[in-house]
């Protein structure tokens, strides 16, 4: 045997995997081979050595329960509030990324109700979404002040995005965003419901005069396409099309009331 | 749900190890096994008996080195898996004056951890798969998605590799 097989032949009887043979033809060898049997003594001594010193790190209470709330709210349908840790996002966010992995891997395979939508566009909106949310990025201008997050767009983009704080109908602004879709930037505009954050894309209406809102979902997420004047709207969240709905119609009216 | 804790939750420390050990962090060690154990949840269907534990630091695995690819992709060199025999045969045993095991004697818990922190991830892991976790080759080559003579080899090269930075180690060198 060479002394390089019988170096293999060693690792394999330190780590307990060597058969019965292996040990036969591994013992012949350091009956002559002086420099192997020390090979062995010293690999021995290190495996020993690295037992008794190397840590072992153990999962930390926090992250067991910040887990088992996770899994929780994983399982609840996305249209049920989250009771068990209301104002915390990041467990949000944290599910978010699983939904980014297989937004990104799934391509254009996505479940799309309405056929003739374009498909890229909303990946593209559900991965921002995603991101916005995973990144810890979801404003750039945190602010419930219309009055803060509206001027905060201006310089900054061609569009001017209607921000209307719709707390008192259950929608509160968070804030608000550059984000870009088709390479271009655009406002994303951030509200909540309970826990669900809302993303709104405003775009330059390409599409010609208004048309009636249109919906469809993506892996669990649901979006709300609708125009206005030269505006273009997405929404899109995690929360229940009857309540992104109602969001939608609320923004909408306050938009058409501004004039 | 109970599948999947009957499944997972008995293997948490060995997940947050790995991650721990891969991204050297207790913090990004959380988030990684967190994003991780949500994902095995959600592809608990996946799951089709077997080992357990192997499964879910397979995906663990995962997620550590896409955060490698994200946060530390300069970390992430390439090893080649096939030149292992060469370097037995090509590394001198007396590097040093002193016997081996009288230079191990010296080496202290944190300049070993110190030294195992400092291997290459794909090193680095499967030291702590085997040594600190005592996973079999077939568990390790199962979790590495390579066959079990690459983890041979691979873990021979990595305890090489630490022992020889114990070696050119200036505590191991003064002496
Ligand atoms: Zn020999």
């Amino acid at each position: 045997m060479q002394c390089s097989e019988a170096r293999r032949l060693i690792g394999a009887r330190i780590d307990g995997e060597l058969d019965a043979a292996g040990e036969a033809a591994l013992a012949a060898h350091l009956a002559d081979c002086a420099e192997c049997a020390r090979h062995l003594v010293e690999q021995q001594e290190w495996h020993a050595a690295i037992k008794r010193n190397a840590a072992r790190y153990t999962a930390p209470d926090a992250l067991r329960q910040r887990l088992a709330a996770a899994v929780a709210d994983a399982e609840r349908p996305p249209s049920t509030p989250s009771r068990s840790r209301a104002g915390e996002w990041r467990q949000w966010a944290i599910a978010a990324s699983v939904l980014l992995a297989v937004v990104l891997s799934s391509s254009l395979t996505a479940y799309v109700t309405r056929p003739n939508a374009d498909d890229r566009l909303v990946q593209e909106l559900v991965s921002d979404h995603v991101r916005s949310l995973m990144a810890d990025h979801l404003t750039d201008v945190a602010s419930s002040d219309q009055h803060t997050v509206k001027p905060w767009f201006h310089g900054r983009l061609d569009l001017a995005p209607p921000v209307d704080d719709l707390a008192a109908e259950g929608f509160p602004l968070v804030g608000g965003r550059l984000d870009y879709v088709e390479q271009r930037p655009v406002a994303a505009l951030v509200y909540r419901h309970a826990e669900h954050p809302i993303n709104v894309f405003v775009l330059p209406n390409r599409g010609g005069p208004a048309a009636a809102s249109q919906s469809l979902s993506q892996r669990g997420f649901n979006l709300l396409h609708w125009t206005r004047g030269d505006l273009a709207f997405w929404a899109v969240s995690d929360l229940n099309l009857a309540e992104l709905r109602d969001f939608q119609r609320l923004f909408d009216r306050n938009m058409a009331a501004a004039g | 749900m109970r599948r999947f804790e009957a499944i997972a939750v008995p293997h948490m420390d060995a997940a947050f190890n790995l991650a721990r050990w891969l991204t050297r962090n207790e913090h990004d060690a959380e988030d990684v096994v967190q994003e991780a154990y949500l994902r095995a949840f959600k592809f608990i269907d996946g799951y089709r008996g077997g080992d357990a534990r192997a499964w879910i630091l397979t995906i663990v695995r995962r997620s550590c080195f896409t955060w490698l690819a994200r946060n530390r992709p300069f970390e992430l060199i390439a090893i080649a898996d096939d030149d292992a025999e060469e370097r037995f045969a090509a590394t001198p045993d007396t590097e040093t004056p002193d016997p081996e095991t009288e230079l191990l004697r010296r080496l202290d818990e944190s300049t070993l951890n110190e030294l195992i922190e400092a291997l290459p991830p794909l090193f680095r892991e499967i030291v702590i798969l085997r040594e600190i976790e005592e996973l079999s080759y077939k568990e390790i080559a199962e979790i590495l998605e390579v066959p079990i003579g690459t983890v041979m080899s691979r873990l021979a090269r990595a305890r090489q590799r630490l022992q020889e930075s114990w070696r050119r180690h200036p505590v191991a060198r003064i002496g």
